[in-house]
């Protein structure tokens, strides 16, 4: 069994700032992540940050993976194991992979879990036809690979994800007649929704997808209001004439090989799911198992890049390895965080994290 | 489906792989997973369920959930979503939880 000193799982901007501070610090580093592209939620981020203007604001999330990976990719001790899924950890950091039709073993001294997150479904009849997607996808498949998802697209929800991905499929020439969300308000950033709204689209607010019409891919979908429990108000259908249905309806982090390695984990609905249980050194209920990123947590690329900073700060040191002014480092990084989670839109996250037990 | 004109991105002409769905020879990119190809197709099912035999197509693009398994060169269960698109590849779709040679 190959023997490698700390493991990384997941190449997204939580893994990649990790592996940073640990190559800097002398350790030697293997990431493993699923996709053949690095980068994770990145790969896909054709439009510019929001956030602090000293993590990134205003950059596209495409030009900081570049940044990001450009300085770490030609170190001599950096081992990248991309198209390779962790299939399995064990107590004993025995790491279970496989890469296509091969598998193959790696035992690690410490490990670092950036997995980051699964998006959510939502009930309604025939919500499995072809064309009911995850936003997500429907980014990946534009963006990373330059096809449209259909012609005409509802969106369903009106948070960032929901807002930007509705603008990137009008960008690639998709139609977008309306997006419907459940709540009263936009969840979103204003911003974003104004931008849309200009552009034609119609947002339904307290309105939900009832079915989806089709029986080989959706050739329609039927919707309706909702009353004040987010019930289905009977009479008020609509059809529209759409091929897709695009779901940006949250997140949850996948936790599972936490999970299986024995870390505690605890629901959290704030935060998405269930996240494991931390320390200060973002290190889990298992010796030398690490987490950060959406994994621990659903927030943005920006906290993630800053807590996979921290994570491998403290596996450095854990390892035995020097960081110069590490006192003042991990202060300033912990304020950094407590910045980044301070505005009215984190209010779910400082709510979440109240709940865990721990200091936002 | 394949998008020709965007304001931020730009899709070069890239190298053409040929493989087979069904049987049918298709085109697709290299730089394409399997799923890609074949939805820029316009091929939306993926999959059939395996107690209803419902059609199924992808759902979250980054292999988590199942949703695209197909049998590659034989081979069942893969992940078409993540999987890249090479030259001369056999797809087929998959009858429920497939079979191992
Ligand atoms: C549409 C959209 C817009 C966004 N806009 C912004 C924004 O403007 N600003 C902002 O700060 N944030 C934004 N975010 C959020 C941000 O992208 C995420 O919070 C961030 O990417 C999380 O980083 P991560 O490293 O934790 O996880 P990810 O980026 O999700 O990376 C996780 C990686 O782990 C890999 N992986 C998972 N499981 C396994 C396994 N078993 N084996 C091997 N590899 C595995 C995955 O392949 C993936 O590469 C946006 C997200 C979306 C979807
Ligand atoms: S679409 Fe989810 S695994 Fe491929």
């Amino acid at each position: 069994m190959k023997q490698v000193e700390v493991l990384i799982i997941g190449a997204g901007p939580a893994g990649l700032s990790a592996a940073d501070i640990l190559l800097e610090a002398g350790a030697s580093v293997a990431i493993v992540d699923r996709s053949d592209r690095v980068g994770g939620q990145l790969t896909k981020q054709t439009h510019m940050f929001f956030g602090s203007q000293a993590h990134y604001a205003s950059k596209r999330g495409i030009d900081i993976l570049t940044i990001l990976f450009d300085k770490i990719k030609h170190h001599p001790n950096l081992h990248m194991f991309t198209n390779t899924t962790v299939a399995g950890l064990y107590p004993d950091k025995v790491v279970a992979c496989v890469q296509e039709s091969r598998y193959f073993t790696l035992q690690a001294k410490a490990i670092i879990v950036a997995t980051g997150a699964s998006e959510k479904s939502l009930p309604f009849e025939n919500n499995d036809l072809p064309g009911v997607y995850a936003a997500g996808a429907v980014q990946t498949l534009m963006n990373v690979y330059g096809v449209k998802p259909g012609d005409k697209v509802l969106m369903v929800g009106s948070g960032n994800i929901g807002l930007i991905v509705t603008y990137q499929l009008m960008q690639a020439g998709v139609i977008v007649p309306m997006l419907v969300e459940a709540a009263e308000t936009i969840s979103g950033y204003l911003v974003h929704a104004s931008k849309i709204k200009r552009l034609g689209v119609d947002l339904r607010m307290r309105t939900s997808v009832k079915r989806a019409l089709g029986t080989k891919h959706v050739e329609g979908a039927q919707i309706w209001q909702l009353d004040e429990q987010w019930q289905g108000i009977p009479g008020t259908e609509e059809t529209i004439p759409v091929d897709t249905i695009c779901l940006a309806v949250g997140l949850s982090p996948l936790t599972e090989l936490l999970q299986q390695i024995g870390a505690e984990v605890t629901y959290i609905n704030e935060l998405g799911g269930h996240v494991p249980r931390l320390n200060d050194r973002f290190e889990t209920t298992v010796d030398g198992v690490f987490a950060c990123g959406d994994v621990a947590g659903i927030e943005e690329a920006s906290s993630a890049m800053i807590a996979g900073t921290i994570a491998g700060l403290e596996a450095a040191l854990k390892r035995g390895y020097k960081i110069e002014n590490v006192a003042e480092r991990r202060a300033s990084l912990h304020a950094s965080l407590a910045t980044l989670r301070s505005g009215p839109h984190a209010a779910k996250i400082r709510k979440g994290h109240e709940k865990l037990g721990v200091k936002s | 489906m394949r998008i020709h004109q965007h304001p931020i991105l730009s899709f070069d002409k890239r190298k053409t792989l040929n493989f087979t769905y069904n049987g049918q020879t298709l085109e697709g990119f290299e730089g394409d997973t399997i799923a890609s190809a074949l939805h820029a197709q316009g091929i939306k099912m993926l999959s059939e369920s395996i107690h209803l035999k419902r059609p199924r197509g992808f759902y979250c693009a980054i292999g988590n959930c199942a949703s695209c398994n197909m049998v590659v060169n034989g081979e069942p269960n893969v992940r078409t979503c993540i999987t890249p698109l090479e030259e001369g590849m056999e797809v087929r779709l998959q009858e429920g939880k497939g079979h191992i040679r």
